[in-house]
């Protein structure tokens, strides 16, 4: 069985997020850009996987421009295989990747997809979802625990909801997408950088793909929050009892 | 601090308390107003963030994830603050006596003080003063009634003229992160606490010249720093609470010096208050003036036995946007001496940092540092070494930085390695070799040496050591291979005079045997000014003692530290 990973290049989540001046979008120009990390969550959960020997492969695929393969890179060092990137623009949403997803599916043919729950960008959530109603395959989204039974060709997955956790059993080919606890990846080693050297880096086309990359979302305006006024320190209880009669008027 | 994945199960009970109470999510954002740059954390922090909170803008544009991962510095944070308490041991290996020269205080001295200072800043509470006499490592406590905290130098002039009038001695402390106990009272000394001059005067974007007042923490500087696009030209564990002042007393050297220099180098001027309350004014921007002696030298260093320092002009260094870390394992020390050659050579302009640990140290880490997780899990390595590069093109030094490596990997200096793929892979990798200091004093009591060594003799100390003392204690060694610099600590269960005298005078008659520094960067402080002598020849301890009688001819400036008493009182 094959493992698919989808793999996304996002601003690295320690960067403080600025907005571009004509406010278009996020600046990203000269800013550190590292793989989502929910997407490395699932990349080591498929790699766990391959390792306890119910996969043989496992591919990271990536859409967007060239400088994702930077990113596979670090895929292939974590242990992936091989990747895939699809050259395609830096903006795509969900629905977009959610096609081209299903084209890649088509012609690997994984028994698994996993994803990220979100990727830390946009925090769309919903590319998992859609590619298995594309796909027509079960979702296991939000994993928190995956558990394989390769005689039955099921996968159990743990899910984190409101009151606890639920169980759900997952006819293979599924899709998961995977929450921060499902595991701790782990960190590219040097022989494992070296390695990744000669692994193949496959590059296609979305026409190739032959999706129509069409939106029905416009991004009229990217903003920051307001500012918040600092605190104040006040001298006694009296004064706060002043201020929140008579200026926050909560009293 | 931001080994997310570690603590989920934290951030996410926190998420879920959290998602409808707008409030504690704010208070969340102020416990992190610096992921800006990989923040590493030390327990230190943790007063510095509860500085930070009313002056830093906490207005960040963040999807919620992000906001999921900050809440881990707060579990972090939380849990740093767990460090046992323990009772002071024997520790002190000399004896002082308290200079009969010197008054106490009485009540018309506080009657004064108010009226200088005000009440506020006249502080005799019992529970803010038993901090303010205890060291950070617990180890030093003295028994000080007073600390005032002085707003401006002339409020401080005021103070210094009135002690020296008085022969009042006293002690400047910055964030009393200082390792030597010259930060600490030794006994009644009135403790002067620049916390409170902690503006920011100017900063110039062209010249990176930043002037500031003494008081400033250092993480503070940094994270303004950040904002204007440039780095501070130290760091160090302690950037949450010490004190740019205070760094520049103890000449602190930390993380960057291999890339930046020493303090010498980057402070263009001070201002000063001597102990008579005469303002100096050495507050010069310029990178070159050769106009007489170049005074401010003098007061690098010095541990506030000359003067106290109130303001600071210093250079900084543009930030630059490419920073690669690897951590790597070296099977013996000779691996990683020839390592550090070939990186000076390979990786010259862009090495930032080479830092290293031994087994022990790492072993001590992953089993008292909260949230620390072995990169190389595989095996169990002798040596760790960890290694930054700073670069202003993120493809090339990547790719220089793994060809060096490769490299290394293939002549077998290296064993194994991980290279962080992002900041917070490279904010855990710091995690570990910051966090010594930490884990060492939740291990138990703690000896610590901070020798200049030949780098090729530096490990036999340590291997010495442990022969020595046997099974008795845990000899630790790390430090700033890069800059010569050894961290030989001693951990033992309690302080035991019995280790002490295994360890004293021997280190230091070690050190000097091979013409090393018994202080590479703390400072002399009290624990070491009787042993200036393995270090430095006797005429220039006379000529030191000579200077300090000009400037401070009472000795009413942290008496009893960095020169012997014998020679100034
Ligand atoms: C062509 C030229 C180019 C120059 N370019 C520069 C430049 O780019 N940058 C720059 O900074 N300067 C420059 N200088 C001036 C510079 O100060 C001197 O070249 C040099 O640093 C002085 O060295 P010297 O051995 O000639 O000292 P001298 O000229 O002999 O002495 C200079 C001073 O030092 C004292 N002195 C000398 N030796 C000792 C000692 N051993 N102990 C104590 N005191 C001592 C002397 O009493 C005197 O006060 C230049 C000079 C020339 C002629
Ligand atoms: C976790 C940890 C990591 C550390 N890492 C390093 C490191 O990598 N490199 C390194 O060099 N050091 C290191 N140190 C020790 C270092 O010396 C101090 O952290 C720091 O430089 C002292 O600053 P402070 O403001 O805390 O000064 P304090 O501890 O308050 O004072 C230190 C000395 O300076 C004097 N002093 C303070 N402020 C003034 C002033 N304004 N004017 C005159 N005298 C003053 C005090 O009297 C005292 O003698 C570390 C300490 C800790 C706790």
């Amino acid at each position: 069985m094959k493992i698919m990973v989808a793999i996304k290049r996002v601003v690295d989540y320690a960067v403080k997020v600025r907005i571009k001046s004509d406010k278009t979008g996020v600046e990203t120009r000269n800013v550190k850009m590292s793989m989502n990390p929910f997407c490395e969550i699932a990349l080591e959960e498929a790699l766990k996987i391959k390792e306890a020997g119910f996969a043989s492969e496992v591919i990271g695929v990536s859409f967007g421009p060239v400088e994702c393969i930077d990113t596979l890179r670090t895929g292939l060092a974590m242990g992936a295989d091989r990747a895939i990137h699809v050259d395609a623009p830096a903006t795509l949403y969900p629905l977009a990747v959610a096609k081209l997803l299903k084209a890649l599916v088509q012609i690997e043919k994984p028994g698994l997809l996993i994803l990220g729950k979100q990727a830390i960008d946009d925090d769309c959530n919903q590319t998992g979802q859609m590619v298995a109603g594309l796909l027509n395959w079960p979702q296991g989204t939000f994993a928190s625990k995956v558990v394989l039974d390769k005689e039955k060709k099921i996968a159990t997955v743990d899910r984190e909801v409101d009151g606890g956790l639920e169980t759900l059993c997952l006819d293979l080919p599924a899709v998961i997408t995977t929450d921060l606890r499902l595991n701790q990846p782990r960190y590219a080693t040097l022989p494992n950088i070296m390695k990744a050297k000669s692994k193949p880096i496959k590059k296609m086309s979305v026409q190739e793909l032959k999706v129509e990359l069409r939106s029905d979302l416009e991004v009229v305006q990217v903003t920051e929050p307001p500012a918040r006024k600092p605190g104040v320190i006040l001298s006694s209880v009296d004064e706060l009892i002043d201020k929140l009669k008579n200026e926050a008027h909560v009293i | 601090m931001v080994m997310y994945n570690r603590i989920t199960a934290a951030a996410y009970r926190l998420l879920n308390q959290n998602k409808h109470s707008s409030f504690k999510i704010a208070h969340q954002r102020q416990l992190s107003p610096n992921f800006s740059r990989y923040n590493r954390s030390s327990s230190t922090s943790l007063a510095g963030f509860r500085h930070h909170c009313a002056t830093v803008n906490l207005n960040q544009f963040h999807a919620s994830y992000r906001w999921d991962l900050q809440k881990l510095s707060l579990v972090q944070f939380q849990n740093l603050s767990l460090i046992h308490h323990r009772s002071f041991g024997s520790v002190a290996s000399t004896v002082v006596q308290r200079n009969p020269m010197f008054s106490t205080i009485n009540s018309d001295d506080l009657i004064y003080f108010e009226k200088i200072l005000g009440v506020k800043k006249v502080i005799q509470d019992h529970e803010e003063l038993q901090t303010a006499n205890t060291d950070w490592m617990h180890k030093y406590k003295g028994s000080s009634k007073l600390m005032l905290q002085p707003e401006n130098a002339t409020e401080l002039s005021q103070i210094l003229e009135y002690c020296n009038s008085r022969r009042l001695a006293v002690v400047p402390q910055g964030g009393n992160t200082g390792l030597v106990g010259g930060s600490v009272p030794v006994f009644d000394e009135i403790i002067i606490n620049t916390r409170r001059m902690n503006s920011i005067i100017f900063f110039d974007k062209v010249s990176g010249v930043l002037v500031c007042e003494a008081g400033c923490i250092l993480e503070n500087l940094i994270s303004f720093l950040d904002k204007e696009g440039f780095i501070m030209p130290l760091d160090l564990g302690a950037k949450g609470s010490c004190q740019i002042g205070g760094n520049i007393s103890t000449n602190a050297g930390g993380l960057r010096l291999v890339r930046y220099g020493s303090l010498h180098g980057t402070v263009l001027g001070l201002e000063v208050v001597l102990a008579n309350g005469s303002v100096i004014d050495m507050l010069g921007t310029l990178r070159k003036d050769n106009t007489g002696y170049d005074l401010k030298h003098l007061f690098i260093g010095s541990e506030g036995s000359l003067a106290i320092i109130t303001k600071v002009s210093i250079l900084t260094s543009p930030k630059l946007s490419s920073v690669n870390i690897a951590f790597l394992a070296c099977q013996d020390y000779i691996s990683c001496q020839k390592l550090l050659f070939q990186a000076k050579r390979r990786l010259g302009e862009i090495l930032s940092a080479f830092e290293f640990l031994d087994a022990q140290a790492m072993n001590l880490v992953l089993h008292h540092l909260d949230g620390a997780r072995n990169p190389l899990p595989s095996a169990i390595y002798n040596f760790y070494v960890l290694i930054e590069t700073t670069g202003s093109n993120e493809s090339n030094d990547k790719e220089k930085l793994e060809a060096f490596l490769v490299h290394a990997m293939e002549s077998s200096l290296v064993s194994d390695g991980a290279l962080a793929q992002d900041y917070s892979q490279a904010t855990s990798f710091w995690h570990i070799r910051e966090g010594i200091p930490e884990a060492l004093m939740k291990a138990g009591a703690v000896y610590k040496y901070d020798l200049s060594l030949p780098v090729e003799k530096m490990y036999d100390l340590v291997e010495e050591m442990r022969i020595r003392l046997g099974a008795a204690a845990n000899v630790v060694g790390y430090g700033h291979l890069g800059d010569g610099n050894l961290h030989l600590n001693v951990s033992a269960p309690q302080y035991d005079d019995a280790i002490l005298a295994q360890i004293e005078p021997f280190v230091y008659e070690w050190t000097s045997r091979h013409r090393g520094s018994i202080s590479a960067e703390h400072g002399l402080g009290l624990m070491k000014a009787e042993k200036i002598y393995y270090s430095k020849s006797s005429e220039t301890v006379q000529l030191m003692a000579s200077i300090k009688k000009i400037l401070d001819p009472n000795g009413i400036l942290n008496p009893y530290k960095v020169i012997p008493s014998s020679l100034v009182s």
